[in-house]
């Protein structure tokens, strides 16, 4: 009666199914309630790993129903990875597919925020320019310049308002939010993730020169997409966000 | 198979460590003599930068440091995850950790990470799975690991041989060093009816380099017997000091870590079982100078 790591790995997951055969106690009785502590391990440290990691939709959710739906969650998408620092990738869309949910369609940005903060945090350090080194520049040479960001930034386009749901279960007297959109740029200043709200013509100016543009066809896509937008606000925000690293002239 | 310890930067002293804990970097800091050395979680430190790594780095001038693998899945049946071996290789490469220790467990199946030590039969098969798997280890990693003992909750039916016979048989083949955890040993020998003192007569302990203990939960199975769970929630217990002080009568000092991964509690409250693990450490070793 032998027990493969298949037929265990499969009974661990799956509570319904029967303690493999070949599992017993000294006395050779079967192992019934011993086998629970594995699967017991398997799930409440699993879920230990999504509170940490989505503390907000905990919130959100309120304790039990986030236990529920993580519990399902953990046992259908078990990590891929034996470093549970990123796991959860795929609960943004879990969450979107609970019909529960449905009346809560702020939840999967929420959870992308979550994520984005993680992957942050644990980005590369590579220090940003000093502000004052662009002023420096050549205001000719700038214009052709590329630009290198921080490993830790990203943006994140939502149609609710992700910041400021975050904050309001994140801090204390943060507003109530309003219900409207928000792109979220996420940078790591020091150690800690910042998010600031930024226009989508910064946005797409960012995602621009992320992509390898240079400072002038950036800006001339963002102007025509965006007939308002303002250079100076938009590298200001670059700077205080602290996520240029480097200016290839 | 490799011969020996290589040489290590810093090396772990004969005395109490401490598991690292992000809350406890303060305390720890501010009072430096408190510990002897800290282990970390080596699956902690795998991301690219940030917060955690810079406090490594930063502990790491000042402690011996013993890093500990439970993410590797040595006793799967499947092959190692390469790409994990790796990242293990370049967090050796810069840490440079005077201890390296890894589970007799598997945690990985089918590209599944279960995020438990799981048990395995302990037969020919499974020894020679393991024997290869130690030996990749150690050949990347360019190091020598310490296999610990687990804490188990159930037995195979098809196990034909004892867990030290394993573990002997394992290192010899390999050239691994142990890592013996008394608490496991205290929570397996009461969860499978077994001595254990005996365990411990019977256990290699010249190729230990290391001890763990830690806190376990009280449970029962069907039958109402006490089942033991390794929770690392709770202090050390009476009867494994007991255990732990009787082995170290045997085996002389060794470096000891205090385990406390849930329920984690105040500096002072680790800081006091470390003490207690150093007074056991300093008789053991004013009998050995003897």
């Amino acid at each position: 009666m032998n027990v493969d790591q298949h037929e265990f790995t499969a009974a661990l997951l799956n509570p319904d199914q029967a303690t493999p055969k070949g599992l017993i106690d000294s006395s050779g009785r079967p192992a019934g309630k011993r086998f629970d502590v594995y699967r017991n391990n398997v799930v409440f440290s699993l879920l230990e790993a999504m509170r940490t990691a989505f503390p907000v939709i905990e919130k959100l959710l309120g304790q039990e129903l986030f236990h529920a739906i993580s519990g399902d969650f953990v046992r259908k998408h078990p990590p891929r990875l034996p470093i549970l620092m990123f796991y959860g990738a795929e609960f943004p869309k879990f969450l979107a597919a609970v019909e529960l949910l449905a009346k809560s369609p702020y939840l999967p940005d929420v959870a992308r925020l979550e994520l984005a903060r993680r992957v942050a945090y644990h980005a590369a350090d590579v220090p940003a320019i000093n502000p004052e080194a662009l002023g420096e520049i050549d205001p000719e040479q700038l214009m052709g310049a590329r630009f290198q960001f921080a490993p830790a930034l990203h943006i994140l386009t939502s149609d609710h308002p992700i910041i400021d749901l975050w904050n309001f279960n994140m801090i204390e007297d943060a507003p109530v939010p309003e219900p409207s959109g928000q792109i979220a740029l996420i940078s790591r200043p020091a150690f800690d993730p910042h998010m600031a709200a930024i226009g989508a013509d910064t946005a797409l100016f960012l995602t621009l020169l992320i992509d390898g543009q240079d400072l002038t066809s950036a800006l001339e896509a963002t102007a025509q997409a965006h007939p308002g937008f303002d250079l100076s606000a938009a590298l200001g925000i670059m700077l205080q966000t602290e996520i240029i690293t480097k200016i290839d002239l | 198979m490799l011969d020996g310890n290589t040489t290590c930067p810093k090396n772990i002293p004969n005395k109490a460590g401490v598991g690292y804990k992000p809350q406890h970097l303060n305390s720890i800091l501010n009072n430096p003599t408190a510990i002897g050395w800290l282990e970390i979680h080596a699956e902690n430190y795998m991301g690219d930068g940030g917060r955690p790594i810079a406090q490594l780095k930063r502990l790491a001038e000042q402690f011996p440091i013993s890093c500990h693998g439970v993410g590797l899945s040595i006793g799967a049946e499947g092959h190692l995850d390469i790409d994990h071996l790796n990242r293990l290789k370049k967090l050796e490469n810069w840490l440079k950790p005077a201890l390296f220790s890894e589970h007799l467990a598997w945690s990985t199946h089918d590209g599944f990470f279960l995020n438990d030590l799981l048990p395995a039969p302990y037969t020919q098969q499974t020894a020679d799975t393991v024997v290869a798997h130690i030996n990749q280890v150690q050949d990347v990693v360019g190091r020598q690991m310490l296999l610990e003992n687990p804490s188990t909750y159930v037995m195979f039916t098809e196990s034909d041989r004892s867990e030290i016979e394993f573990l002997r048989d394992v290192a010899k083949r390999t050239g691994c060093g142990l890592l013996l955890d008394v608490n496991n040993v205290f929570v397996s020998a009461t969860n499978h009816g077994y001595s254990p003192t005996e365990y411990i007569d019977a256990f290699p302990l010249e190729l230990v380099g290391e001890i763990h203990l830690g806190g376990h939960e009280i449970d029962a199975d069907d039958y109402g017997d006490d089942l033991l769970i390794d929770s690392h929630s709770r202090a050390v217990v009476d009867p494994v000091w007991a255990l732990f002080d009787y082995t170290l009568q045997k085996s002389g000092p060794l470096p000891t870590l205090i385990e406390w991964d849930n329920d984690i509690p105040e500096w002072e409250v680790l800081a006091s079982e470390a003490v207690l693990a150093d007074a056991i450490l300093a008789k053991a070793g004013a009998k050995a100078a003897v």
